[in-house]
């Protein structure tokens, strides 16, 4: 379908009547003489975002795939109330952000020297997501081994792994102490245990409750648990139903599992 | 090699609210103007359409319409005696990117501040005596009554809903009964009201206060604003700040002023262009070009007549430390002014956790609230209290996005089954109180140029130095204090109130009400410019935007931004267009 045209198709089309750029490579445009957009070209479609396909894990090892599986059922469990983040397809999640701009730290400012700081001064490990996820599971999985009869996070008891988990927490392991597998970069102090625990707890919140289209949420399932109707666009019908139960159906950007998907 | 470009009459260093709205201004006077945007060209159906707009991880998490730290950040620390560390992701603080700016992205909260609070020095010593030594707040140098018919003006070119609360004096029923006087009405009613503020509304009512719907850039109805561009009823979608309206509900540049002042022949905008620097002629009075570089590296000398920095708060500081322009200020001496009197907000909430009642939270809208003004500014008698100033509270009913909005009653484990089922039984059921209180300027909160980070094109980061004060800490805790009660009085099933505590911190989200760096007021030992937002030194230099603000008051910024920018267009075509040079003797 259209949906494959791309943003800097439109801006180029528009570019025909509205704009120059400075010079042939540069990014750099100039506009003048109305709003540079074309008739014609139907809005938004050159920007929507679409599905992710399926498959074969991009990031993880299968030894990191059952180690995150293992521990976003702890933090977010399936239940009486329903799927929990293991089920919602979390990992799936997990990987194709690992694998993408948001695991590269894309966005974010990466360049030396490197201190630990203060906790007000925010995140300092020179390691991006995806490594800091790999240098995380791989120290855990070692401690674990060493301390709890020579098995994986994912191998042990429920409630062992949710000890495990609590002394991430709470900081009491540091990622740099990581032994002969060490992530070894000149500096590096490596975050604390915390530090990463928090990553994974914001990034599993994220993969139970972002639109399914990011390969999490399957089937809705973390908006059903609280009755989150997604990505609608119009509530003008509901402002004044006050208190009242509305029980909408979720709906996502590319629409409903029910409807048939069209990309 | 530098290609130095034609002269044009004015040049524009970013391209938000405040360069859109001189832009239109110097336009229509016939001035050629040219805007500079490091950003990309930005509009409602190429890039937040409603068919995608609604996606949380995408605009929110991911962080896609706002600054990216790798090209640009700030580094952070807390005192002096620490070695300030770079911002490496955003997080307190959401600076955007692109055309438009944060007014893409923000939630439509536009307020005025009170009279009192542009005079926040003479009249708290006035009332209260001498304050601390090392609080260095300032009158502006300008007053309410000579801004109110240039906040009319903005909320009329916006299309504010809501109620007047002060018209020529007479207090009006429903309104803010503490605001300034104004000369008229908002152009459009208040919005619809959602479970939650109205709840607040009946409980702040029944403890003494006088609750109002708060003003809202978001449209209660279609409106046309005065330059003929019309704005769509908002739908309530609950993708509103931190988003770009799909709906052409929410007042931006985009849904204001960019369909007219686009087609004018002289206005031209460049992305994808950054600026540099600010050059200036051998005498140093006057400002001659901007240099800025394109995104394949090259680099261009834009002469103009006037130059206007109209970046986000800090950056504009950022520009004038690198370009040598006005004196930087030293913490020790406490002299100079570029880099003084930064300061911010201090939010706190109360969560107000029901059983019986189902709130709804996704029903909502960016300026959608209740508030009360009864702890705002000098409002009410600080004898005692150890602390100035205030800030309103307000039951929003912004969003109910649940990777950001989950909220669990204290107590609650932070993950696990337990943590489930308390978020799966609070989600509809939870309305929350937001205070909003104001921020001193110290001698020791400050931005100067980082001596160790670089940014992508090799500059010195800008450092800020910044922590909340004694009265910023008891004034949160009055104000969370006075939250906790009107939510007891909504007859919850138990609150919790969330403290500001401990230091300032750059890691959670608060607000993007950064101030200060080149203060405006009356004298130029403590200020960068005058009334006008002209530069003292170099007179057809303006600096525009929450950069220019002395203290920052309890109420969001972007209601003042545009009355002071409207203040400023206003005097440069009746005083500065006839007769070029400062407007105001020092």
């Amino acid at each position: 379908m259209s949906g494959s045209l791309r943003r800097r198709d439109v801006l180029l089309a528009g570019a025909a009547f509205a704009s120059v750029s400075l010079s042939g490579r540069s990014d750099a445009r100039v506009y003048g003489g109305g709003a540079p957009w074309t008739p014609g070209i139907a809005p938004g479609l050159a920007d929507v975002p679409q599905t992710i396909p399926g498959g074969d894990f991009k990031f993880f090892t299968t030894a990191e795939a059952a180690f995150i599986d293992a521990a976003v059922a702890r933090l977010i469990p399936a239940d009486h109330l329903g799927a929990g983040a293991k089920e919602a397809g979390v990992t799936v999640f997990l990987d194709r952000q690992l694998a993408g701009p948001y695991g590269r730290a894309e966005r974010w400012y990466m360049q030396g020297p490197w201190h630990d700081g203060t906790k007000s001064q925010g995140y300092q490990s020179r390691l991006s997501p995806a490594e800091l996820y790999r240098a995380a599971i791989r120290f855990i999985d070692q401690h674990c081994r060493q301390q709890l009869g020579g098995k994986g996070f994912a191998e042990l008891s429920t409630d062992q792994q949710d000890s495990v988990l609590k002394e991430i927490e709470k900081g009491k392991l540091k990622i740099a102490d990581i032994g002969p597998h060490a992530v070894e970069i000149e500096g590096a102090k490596g975050p604390d245990g915390d530090t990463f625990f928090a990553v994974l707890m914001q990034n599993t919140i994220e993969g139970f409750f972002s639109d399914p289209i990011y390969g999490g949420n399957r089937d809705m399932v973390g908006w059903k648990l609280i009755g989150f109707p997604g990505a609608r666009y119009d509530y003008r019908p509901y402002v004044e139903r006050h208190g009242e139960k509305l029980d909408l159906p979720p709906v996502g950007v590319r629409g409903r599992p029910e409807w048939k998907d069209q990309s | 090699m530098v290609k130095k470009l034609p002269s044009v009459d004015v040049v524009l260093v970013g391209f938000g609210w405040t360069a859109a709205m001189v832009a239109e201004e110097l336009t229509a006077e016939g001035l050629n103007v040219v805007a500079l945007e490091r950003g990309a060209w930005r509009d409602t159906p190429t890039d937040f359409a409603v068919t995608f707009a609604q996606d949380e991880l995408r605009y929110m998490w991911r962080r896609s319409l706002f600054q990216e730290p790798a090209r640009q950040t700030l580094t952070f620390r807390n005192s002096m005696d620490q070695t300030a560390l770079p911002m490496r992701h955003l997080g307190s603080f959401l600076p955007a990117t692109g055309v438009g700016g944060a007014g893409i992205h923000w939630n439509g909260q536009t307020w005025r501040f009170l009279p009192t609070d542009f005079v926040a020095r003479s009249h708290n010593e006035a009332r209260y005596g001498t304050l601390p030594e090392h609080m260095t707040i300032q009158d502006w140098g300008v007053t309410y009554d000579e801004l109110e018919p240039f906040y009319d003006k903005f909320e009329y070119l916006c299309g504010i809903s809501g109620r007047a609360g002060n018209i020529k004096g007479t207090i009006q029923d429903g309104g803010n009964p503490f605001e300034g006087a104004r000369a008229r009405d908002y152009p459009n009613p208040p919005l619809r009201m959602v479970y939650g503020p109205t709840l607040f509304a009946a409980a702040a009512r029944e403890t003494g206060h006088k609750p109002f719907p708060c003003p809202a850039a978001n449209m209660s109805r279609t409106y046309t604003n005065p330059l003929g561009v019309t704005l769509a009823p908002c739908t309530y979608c609950g993708f509103c700040e931190k988003f770009g309206c799909g709906n052409y509900s929410k007042s931006s540049p985009q849904t204001t002023i960019l369909p007219v002042l686009m087609r004018r022949d002289n206005f031209e905008l460049r992305t994808q262009c950054e600026v540099l620097r600010v050059n200036r002629d051998s005498s140093g009075k006057r400002a001659t070009s901007v240099t800025y570089i394109d995104t394949e590296g090259r680099e261009f000398e834009q002469p103009a007549e006037m130059i206007f920095l109209c970046a986000f708060a800090q950056h504009n500081v950022h520009l004038l430390l690198l370009s040598g322009i006005g004196k930087p200020y030293d913490p020790k001496s406490g002299e100079g002014v570029i880099g003084r009197n930064y300061a911010y907000q201090v939010v706190s909430s109360v969560d107000v956790f029901f059983d019986d009642k189902i709130i709804n939270p996704f029903v909502g809208a960016g300026a959608l609230g209740v508030g009360i003004d009864e702890y705002n500014g000098d409002n009410f008698d600080h004898g005692g209290l150890g602390f100035i100033g205030g800030g309103y509270l307000a039951c929003w009913n912004t969003h109910g996005r649940p990777i950001e909005l989950h909220p669990v009653p204290k107590g609650t484990p932070k993950w696990g089954g337990k943590w489930k089922e308390a978020v799966a039984k609070s989600y509809l059921r939870t309305a929350t109180i937001s205070t909003h209180g104001a921020v001193m300027s110290y001698r020791t909160n400050y931005l100067d140029l980082d001596p160790t980070y670089r940014d992508v094109h090799g500059r010195p980061l800008l450092r800020l130095t910044f922590d909340f004060g004694e009265n910023e800490h008891r004034l949160s805790d009055y104000l969370t204090d006075r939250a906790a009660e009107i939510a007891k009085a909504m007859k919850p099933r138990e609150i919790h109130a969330k403290k500001r505590e401990g230091h300032y911190s750059v890691v959670p989200y608060q607000t993007t009400h950064n101030t200060g760096g080149a203060a405006m007021g009356s004298d130029p030992r403590t200020s960068f410019v005058n009334r006008y937002l002209q530069s003292w030194d170099v007179s057809n230099l303006f600096v525009m935007g929450s950069t220019v603000f002395p203290q920052n008051a309890g109420y969001n910024p972007t209601g003042t931004i545009g009355a002071l920018t409207y203040a400023a267009t206003d005097a440069i075509k009746s005083k500065y267009l006839k007769n070029p040079g400062p407007m105001v003797q020092a």
